[in-house]
Order: C-alpha cells, then structure tokens, then sequence
C-alpha cells in the first residue's frame, strides 16, 4: 500500500475510534443529569483554548502575527454583540490587508 | 447563533441552518485541503477519503504538511491522534444524548466536530442530539464537498492564507465563546482553558494543549 493511502487508512480508523470511544464506553441511558454536571465546563475551556492555539501559535511557538490582530479585531465585533459572521468576516479582513502591507 | 436553545421542538433542520456560515468557511478550507493533499502527493480519491473518514481538520492538515516534510507516516499518525485526542473527551459529553440503536449512535459520535459540538451544546452542560446531527451534517458537506473540489481544481484556487481565512477559525471559536462567558463560572473556565494553553503550546506538540485544558475543564468541576 502506498504511503497517502496508508496514511489515509490509519489517520481515519484513530479518528473513527476516538469520536466513538463515549458511544461505546457510556450507552444513552446512562446518566445525563451527571453527565451534564461533569462536562458543564468542557465548552468554554476547550473553545478558549482553540483560540489560543489557532490564533497564538504556530507549530510549538507562541506568536503574535496578523492573525492576532485579526482576532483582536473580532474580539471588538463581538465585545458590542456584534453578530458571529461580522466577527468572522472581519478577523480574515484585517488578517489579509496587514498580510499585504 | 444560539448555543442555548430550548430543549423541546428542536429539530435537525435548525442545527443545519445555524452552521450555514460555518460549513461556508469549512468548505473553503477543506478546498485548502485538498490543494495540499494532491500537491503532497496524495491522489483525488485519498484527499476526498482523508476527508470524508476522518472528518477533522487541524489532524488532517497535521498528517498531510507532515509527509510532504519527508517526515513519515507514524510520526503523520501520531500528530494526527494527538490532535484529534480532545474528541475523547468531548465525545463523553455527547455519548448520553445520542438515541436509538449502537450503529445510529456511533455514526452520529463521527459528526462531531469543534463547530457542530459547540452549536449543539447548551449551556448547562446538555448536548442537543437534533442540533449535533444537523450542524454535523452541513459541516461535513462542506468539508467533504469543499475537499473534492480543491483536489480537482489544484492550484487555480486561491490561497487561504492571502484572504486571512486562518484568521476566521479563532474569530470564530470566539465567538461561540462569547455567549458562554456571561456566567462567571463559566467564565472562570475560559480563562482557565485558554491559560492552560497559552503555558502548554512551547512545552508540547500541537494537540496537547487543548486536551489538556479539557481535563482542566472536567476535572475541575469533580471538586
């Protein structure tokens, strides 16, 4: 088998498995009064932290680059309840008109 | 967009039609995709394959950059598993709400992705299985779709980078984000969330920062 599609096999069946590991290690009648309980705080800490790897980082190196200033741009949108799309629109905006000074 | 939708009438129609802006973006970047899996060598039907089973950006990019660099396959794999390492978790917090019988289950456990999980759970902690599916089913068109046509068309599309489309991703988390933040415990967790990373990102490969601050996250409430 070629590498890309070895790659293609391997990459997929990780995947597959961890996105499946809650079915099968917790069926739909288990508890999810504690469920909720328990995962309460999973959104807000793991969407935080996607914005910080995906705005201040690059590979293993913290950065401050156009993105950041893209994103700081959105953070103002979104600071006056400005809708999500605005705040989208304008980080790859700002992004690509510093990118071309 | 709504992240705290009454739990009664909520049909999958509403998911999808909340990630209509978001399954846009994925598709421009699943054409971004597809661009780089076929000049990495990657034939049309593999990039399109990659896409449609492993359905997860950040782990595909990881595996496909890490092959072209010559840097082969178990350390592409490896990356790829530790990006994808925070659906674990997050899959947890899922798995209670899904219905019906183990295959519907597990089929509906592969459309969860950081866009569709965000836009399907409340802020209680609760997950939406009707949201879950129809965000999940419109953001995988759009990365699938997105993907086969970049790997068709090749380079005369445009570069991401040159229109700040790498910018929309964190704008984007952001505000998902910024609904929740309202409640100062959730607040806290944030704040938390984000300093984890910050801290871990020199020290660790990509990937580990995030699944780190899901632990953070749970095992934190368990006080």
């Amino acid at each position: 088998m070629s590498t890309p599609w070895a790659a293609v096999l391997l990459v997929g069946l990780g995947t597959v498995v961890i996105k499946a590991a809650g079915v099968l290690l917790l069926s739909g009648s288990s508890s999810r009064v504690r469920s909720a309980a328990r995962f309460e705080h999973l959104a807000p800490a793991v969407l935080a932290a996607l914005v910080v790897t995906a705005s201040l980082s690059d590979g293993s190196r913290l950065v401050l680059d156009e993105r950041s200033a893209g994103l700081a741009a959105a953070a103002a949108v979104l600071a006056r309840r400005g809708p999500l799309f605005l705040a989208v629109g304008t980080a790859a905006l700002v992004t690509a008109l510093l990118r071309q000074l | 967009m709504d992240v705290a939708a009454p739990a009664s009438g909520e049909r999958v129609l509403d998911g999808s039609v909340a990630a209509i802006p978001v399954a846009a973006l994925v598709a421009v970047f699943g054409a971004s995709f597809g661009v780089l899996a076929r000049t990495s060598g990657f034939p049309l039907l593999g990039a399109v394959a990659m896409s449609a089973t492993t359905f997860a950006g950040s782990a595909q990019f990881a595996a496909v950059s890490i092959l072209a660099e010559g840097g082969g396959l178990a350390a592409a794999v490896v990356a790829a598993v530790l990006l994808n390492a925070r659906y674990g978790p997050i899959g947890l917090s899922v798995a209670p709400y899904l219905p019906g019988a183990w295959l519907r289950r597990v089929l509906a456990s592969q459309l969860v992705v950081d866009e569709s999980w965000a836009i399907a759970s409340r802020t209680d902690g609760s997950v939406s299985p009707q949201r879950l599916i129809g965000a999940g089913l419109a953001v995988y068109l759009g990365w699938v779709g997105g993907t086969a046509l970049g790997a068709a068309a090749g380079n005369a599309l445009a570069d991401p980078a040159a229109l700040g489309l790498d910018a929309a991703f964190p704008a984007l988390f952001l505000g998902l984000l910024a609904p929740r933040v309202r409640e100062p415990r959730a607040r806290r967790a944030a704040a938390a969330g984000a300093l984890i990373a910050l801290v871990l990102v020199p020290f660790t490969p990509p990937g580990v920062p995030v699944i780190a601050a899901a632990a953070g996250a749970v095992l934190g409430q368990r006080r």
